[in-house]
């Protein structure tokens, strides 16, 4: 099989198929705690991905952190067109969905193996959430 | 068409028939519960909203005025609900750096709130303050400190219901029926043994952060072993807030201590994972965020105080004189008694400041430090100083002594 050929089955998900480029780090996700929401960037400075624009990307990353503003703040990030692709996570919190479902941004979530791990950066993905799949293309 | 179980309320709610604004409330829930598989809905009675306007943006203002516009008999929420604290202290608002538009969105939204039946309690201590939830008691609460303190010390149930979900909850009276409202998410999935007790608040909170580093993400419960007597409930508030700012913890048990475990196997099986935590892993954490030199600020929110807290800070500040400004944040219930009891005027007397109803990191904390020059912050929060380093600062931790020291000196030794 080639890389390109490879689905990664979810067991959580929500929203509409979109395609674009893998942002991927084993690390967290708050919106407050770790976003410079206005630069369309990572600000923390211990986040993984620290400088990195998140916009239009397809994060993947390990979990939910921090408090519940994210649930607001995705909505707000979409308003602005500054927000990213879609949301993929091993686990995620309830805020993160609900957040999701307010702003349209589509989730994926729950996998057999450490989705961080399993994607590279940058790797061109399709997020499938009415399959509950993502596929690596390229 | 939907895989939850819907009783005739729900299809009626649904059908329209209640108005477009529960409609759309449960359409939310409705998605959120799928991506869960809850089966159905379990009625809550109280809901904790919140929404603070840097989170808003004025498209959550705009979406809350939407809302609000709805005709009376169709907006007002049906079960008493609650808001976490606000982006401002109005008659302070000066004094902080915010700006015009800031506020204005602050009106609008509390406008917005009080259309929609919300009482604007303005308190992210309202297990302190309004009326603490008990046992099995199904409630939505939003602000992770409310939720896991209610989980865990008053055995309530609640998931993190961030704004659009809590009042999604208050306006049909039901969250969907997942995570920490079943019993069986409620059993341990670690087992934590502490050797080493707190001795003050700022250790409360950096035990908390240590054991949400390791418990790790919001499905993790750990059952906690080893504290030595039954902790204070200021004690229990910032060791739970760092917990789950830490961790996204939402429920903790203490064997022996909190309501659902008196025994240990009363919530865990045997062999579950186990860690030890002994001093040297709690003055790691606090190390991190220690660091000597000259200090912007110093500020006491996150949590917001209790009157006790307020107490014992207004005793150290008599006879002092504050170098630079200390912020400490209450809520506007406790605020009144902080006045007539004297620990305003004693703690504004030393040159300090005492705010309420806002939270510091929820009142536009980028733009404040860039309005006051503040980037070096000291506080005795664990919560703060985790939330803080994304917003710009280089946040300091110490103890409550400690804090009123460095206002007076300036600087940390």
């Amino acid at each position: 099989m080639t890389v390109a050929a490879k689905v990664f089955r979810a067991r959580q998900s929500m929203g509409r198929t979109v395609r674009g480029s893998a942002l991927v780090a084993q690390d967290g996700f708050s919106a407050r705690y770790d976003l410079d929401r206005l630069a369309g960037i990572f600000s923390r400075p211990t986040h993984k991905l620290a400088g990195h624009s998140y916009v239009g990307k397809i994060l993947i990353l390990d979990t939910a952190k921090g408090g519940v503003a994210s649930a607001w703040m995705l909505n707000e990030m979409t308003s602005r067109g500054v927000m990213p692709l879609a949301l993929v996570f091993n686990s995620v919190n309830p805020i993160l969905v609900q957040g999701a479902a307010l702003a349209d941004l589509p989730m994926l979530a729950g996998f057999d193996e450490d989705i961080t791990a399993a994607i590279p950066s940058g790797a061109e993905v399709e997020v499938n959430p009415s399959m509950g799949v993502l596929t690596v293309l390229k | 068409m939907t895989s939850m179980t819907l009783n005739d309320e729900e299809q009626d709610i649904l059908a329209g028939k209640s108005g477009p604004v529960a409609r759309q409330a449960l359409l939310h829930q409705l998605k959120v519960g799928e991506f869960f598989g809850a089966q159905d809905f379990v009625p809550v009675t109280q809901a904790h909203v919140m929404a603070d306007t840097e989170s808003l943006g004025e498209a959550g203002v705009r979406w809350l005025e939407g809302l609000a516009a709805a005709p009376e008999h169709q907006r007002l929420v049906r079960v008493p609900t609650i808001t976490d604290p606000r982006g401002t202290d109005f008659a302070k608002a000066a004094f902080l750096g915010q700006n015009s538009a800031m506020l204005d969105l602050e009106r609008r939204t509390i406008s917005a709130f009080i259309r929609l039946g919300v009482a604007m309690t303005d308190t992210c201590i309202n297990y302190q303050t309004i009326q603490a939830p008990t046992r099995n008691e199904h409630v939505a609460f939003g602000d992770t400190g409310v939720v896991i303190y209610s989980n865990s010390v008053c055995g309530a149930r609640s998931n993190f219901e961030g704004g659009p979900s809590a009042l999604a909850a208050g306006l049909t009276a039901r969250t969907p029926r997942y995570g920490f409202h079943l019993p069986g998410q409620r059993r341990a999935t670690l087992h934590v043994h502490v050797e080493r007790t707190p001795a003050s608040l700022n250790e409360w909170g950096a035990l908390g952060g240590v054991i949400g580093r390791i418990a790790g993400n919001y499905w993790a419960v750990p059952a906690i072993e080893g504290i030595e007597a039954a902790p204070r409930s200021d004690e229990l508030k910032h060791f739970g807030a760092a917990m789950a700012s830490f961790g996204s913890v939402a429920l903790f048990h203490l064997v022996g201590l909190t309501p659902e475990a008196g025994r240990l196997c009363d919530v865990a099986q045997a062999a579950l994972p186990g860690h030890r935590v002994v001093r040297a892993d709690i003055d790691a954490l606090r190390n991190s965020y220690h660091s000597s030199g000259l200090v912007d600020v110093v500020v006491f929110s996150a949590p917001q105080l209790s009157l006790f807290e307020l107490r014992d800070l207004a005793d150290l500040c008599v006879g002092r004189r504050f170098a630079v400004p200390l912020l400490a944040v209450t809520s506007p219930q406790v605020k009144p008694d902080s006045d007539r009891l004297g620990y305003t005027s004693r703690i504004e007397e030393a040159g300090g400041t005492v705010l309420s109803g806002m939270c510091f990191y929820q009142s536009y904390a980028r733009e404040i430090a860039e309005a006051n020059g503040w980037k070096r912050l000291a506080t005795n929060s664990v919560k703060l100083v985790n939330i803080l380093g994304g917003y710009g600062y280089q946040p300091i931790l110490a103890s409550m002594e400690e804090c009123v020291d460095v206002a007076v000196s300036g600087e940390l030794a």
